[in-house]
């Protein structure tokens, strides 16, 4: 099997054939992280540009380290959040590194939908490594990844999936994956966080709920969202302190849970937020087995886009060139 | 009919030298003049710069130019009442030049400007600027819009008498609505001293701030921030109530949601003094054409539902909805290249809007020609109390000239920009010539500049 797709950039429109040949590829990959060498030659010669628009420890370093051990070569590009308006635009920094022959772009950027913008621009392989609140498709398949490895399948699992899902691309990515894979996806946290629509957008296999105890209720993952703490400006909630109270997880609510219940988290934790260390740091915790994950599943990612379309022409870009000057909220 | 062959395509050069003072006779042409009922074959007599008289086989003056219309449609000359051209300030998208050619090349003979300038048209050298750039380098007639605002910032009224005296036909605060309801109560009233309509962009600002799409489903899952429906009309009900409270004529701009049309029914059978409008683009597409992130189909309002563009064509059926204007907004390629977020709203339309009207709304008989050139004349200028909009005798010599039955795909446009998402779309029937002032401005996609007028 070959993928496809020239990149990834989002679950969304993944077969779950293919997102089920991702997770089976990354299983060998996992195997090497035992090794003393963790090094295999796949992408040697092959050049790996991290485009982060957005600051990002966990992200970019997993997959620095993914193609690393693949052999490519990692250049990495700190664009400074500030300029992702003001300075060079997306598109004519893409043409620069098309220019130096980059054969991946993973990028992470705050504006949904920059990654299709990107990859309909240029040759090079494009990996979504967030956008926006819209998805984060390597998120999403290592935690697939995860649970599958724990609980041996998805098909019929009970997840709730906790916190501002509103302004999640990884509750987003997440939705997909899981219903995709057969899963049943019910979101909790307070109303404004979840966006009506959300039960119905995303097929039937998902349900929402305000209350905690009916989230966690039989369920087989408590997947928690990390807070941005800002929210609480925007009148999301009136305080952290009310928000723990409802919607922290702790080890009353997750004995609401299966006693098996995984308890995910994609990290950075707000610790006594959204999740405590007790659960944290608890048996029932995957939250390192994520990270260790992630690595292999980037692996795959890489590998399996590298073996798809190599040297395919980039779908016709729909806008032209031009240069650049200020966008006003006219017309 | 071919380019080569159009009889009345005159050579550029003629035409900048031709004698103003002609007659000029339209033959057999299917005249269609809603206001004074006319839909059959007649001939069109114009004078100098007016109507003479529209009748069976008037018989042609001596020296009088012909120009055949058999097999066309004959209208009076279409009025967009809702176009941004962009000067001053942001002639890298459009200028009076470019905009109003893209008017003549899509059958208008007539444009009302938006004040959303930079700066802004909010006094009498502004709106001269553009009256006196009109004259000198437009193609067709412009009216200035004036800002209800100065700076448009919602605070003081601008002096509407002195802009109607330089040539202002309406007010509006087009592109940062009027937030604050006794300054929108205030703009009514002051109006009606002047007669002047006042347009609004129903937009609630804080409800919709940050959105970029319609909120709802599809903006869920792309993760875009949504601007909801409740935000359009929230604000038509508000201007509906402070209609009723001044008296003062109203006229809403760009209506996408099912409940703005409702409103405004229900307004219209209180013989309130509203009138509405649409765009193309939303009796035409939804929101699913912004699904992959298309900058292209991004515009504010954005697009609704399927539901929402069956109750705007509902209300165009049932005359709820009175004018199609396009609010052409150009863009430069560079500005919509950009993130979905930081590209800007907006979309071209002066050149799509008649095919689209004919293609989506008369061919497939939600409303018949008459109605669908009603929508672009006379309403149009009813709403703000234009002098075009008809062919009765000693009407402005405006005509515009339809194929009915050519088919063509939209491609590259005389418009500065080419922001449109429907470039690649076919379409059967677009205009074949626009006459502005009795003298023929376009003719079968040729530009014809016309003669500076003598006495404006």
């Amino acid at each position: 099997m070959k993928l496809k797709h020239k990149d990834l950039l989002g679950l969304a429109h993944l077969a779950p054939e293919e997102i089920d040949f991702m997770l089976h590829t990354a299983v060998p990959f996992k195997k090497l992280f035992t090794r003393s060498i963790k090094k295999v030659p796949p992408l040697r010669g092959k050049t790996v540009a991290m485009l982060f628009y957005e600051p990002s420890t966990r992200t970019r370093t997993s997959f620095e380290l993914a193609a690393a051990r693949l052999s490519a070569d990692v250049l990495s590009l700190a664009v400074s959040s500030s300029s992702v308006q003001k300075g060079e635009t997306l598109m004519d920094t893409a043409r620069n590194l098309e220019a130096m022959k980059i054969d991946f772009i993973v990028l992470r950027h705050s504006v949904s939908g920059a990654p299709e913008l990107l990859a309909r621009g240029v040759r090079a392989h494009v990996v979504n490594a967030g956008d926006g609140n819209h998805e984060h498709p390597t998120q999403g398949l290592l935690d697939l990844f995860t649970i599958r490895e724990k609980k041996k399948k998805i098909q019929g699992l009970q997840v709730a999936i906790i916190g501002d899902i509103l302004h999640s691309r990884v509750a987003r990515s997440n939705i997909w994956g899981l219903t995709k894979l057969g899963a049943r996806v019910r979101l909790c946290g307070p109303a404004t966080l979840i966006p009506a629509e959300m039960k119905t957008a995303f097929g039937n296999n998902v349900d929402v709920t305000y209350n905690m105890k009916d989230a966690l209720d039989g369920a087989d993952v408590a997947y928690v969202l990390r807070l941005q703490l800002e929210r609480q400006q925007e009148n999301l909630f009136p305080s952290l302190r009310e928000y723990h109270d409802f919607y922290g997880l702790d080890a009353k609510k997750l004995s609401w849970a299966k006693k098996d219940c995984l308890v995910m988290h994609p990290g950075p934790m707000n610790r006594g937020v959204e999740i405590d260390s007790s659960v944290a740091d608890g048996p029932q915790s995957v939250i390192l087995d994520q990270v260790t994950n992630g690595i292999a599943v980037r692996m795959a990612v890489l590998y399996l886009l590298a073996g798809s379309s190599e040297g395919a022409p980039p779908r016709a870009a729909r806008n032209i060139t031009g240069s650049e000057s200020s966008s006003g909220r006219t017309g | 009919m071919t380019k080569s062959t159009a009889p009345w395509a005159r050579p550029q050069k003629s035409s900048e030298t031709a004698p103003r003072n002609k007659p000029l006779l339209i033959r057999k042409g299917h005249v269609i003049d809603p206001r004074n009922h006319v839909d059959a074959v007649r001939d069109v007599l114009i004078q100098g710069r007016h109507i003479e008289r529209v009748a069976r086989d008037i018989k042609a003056p001596p020296n009088a130019e012909i120009l055949d219309a058999a097999h066309l449609i004959v209208t009076p000359g279409l009025i967009d009442i809702h176009v941004h051209l962009r000067e001053p300030g942001q002639e890298e998208k459009e200028t009076i030049a470019t905009g109003t050619a893209a008017a003549a090349m899509g059958g208008f003979a007539a444009v009302a400007c938006m004040p959303n300038t930079v700066p802004p048209l909010d006094n009498v050298s502004q709106i001269q600027f553009v009256t006196m750039k009109a004259e000198s380098e437009g193609y067709v007639r412009v009216y200035p819009v004036g800002a209800i605002s100065k700076g448009q910032l919602g605070k003081e009224l601008t002096e509407f008498g002195a802009m109607v005296r330089a040539g202002c036909v309406a007010i509006s605060d087009d592109g940062v609505p009027v937030a604050n309801a006794k300054m929108f109560r205030r703009a009514l009233e002051y109006a009606r001293t002047f007669g002047l309509t006042v347009i609004d962009h129903c937009e609630e600002p804080d409800l919709a701030a940050g959105g970029v799409m319609n909120e709802g489903r599809l903006a869920a899952v792309l993760g875009l921030k949504g601007i909801p429906r409740q935000a359009e009309y929230i604000m038509v009900a508000r201007d509906i109530a402070l209609c009723e409270l001044t008296g003062g004529a109203l006229h809403l701009a760009h209506m996408s949601t099912k409940e703005s049309v409702a409103l405004i029914r229900q307004a219209k059978k209180r013989g309130l003094p509203v009138t509405a409008e649409t765009a193309p683009h939303y009796f035409t597409l939804t929101e699913e054409a912004v699904a992959d992130y298309n900058t292209l189909a991004k515009m504010n309002p954005p697009l609704r539902t399927a539901e929402d563009r069956a109750a705007v064509l509902e209300g165009l059926s049932d005359g709820t909805i009175d004018v199609i204007a396009s609010d052409h907004a150009p863009h430069t390629a560079a500005q919509k290249s950009r993130e979905f977020d930081f590209a800007p709203f907006g979309i071209i339309g002066l050149e799509t809007t008649l095919p689209l009207v004919l293609t989506e709304l008369v061919q497939k008989k939600v409303l018949s020609l008459s109605n669908a050139i009603k929508a672009l004349t006379d309403s149009p200028a009813r709403a703000l109390n234009l002098p075009g909009g008809h062919l009765a005798p000693g009407a402005p010599a405006d005509v515009t000239l339809i194929d009915l039955k050519a088919k063509h795909t939209a491609g590259t446009f005389a418009s500065k920009s080419q922001n449109s998402p429907f470039i690649g779309r076919t379409f059967q029937g677009r205009a074949a010539a626009t006459l502005v002032d009795g003298d023929v401005v376009m003719s079968e996609g040729r530009l014809l500049r016309k003669p500076p007028l003598m006495n404006g």
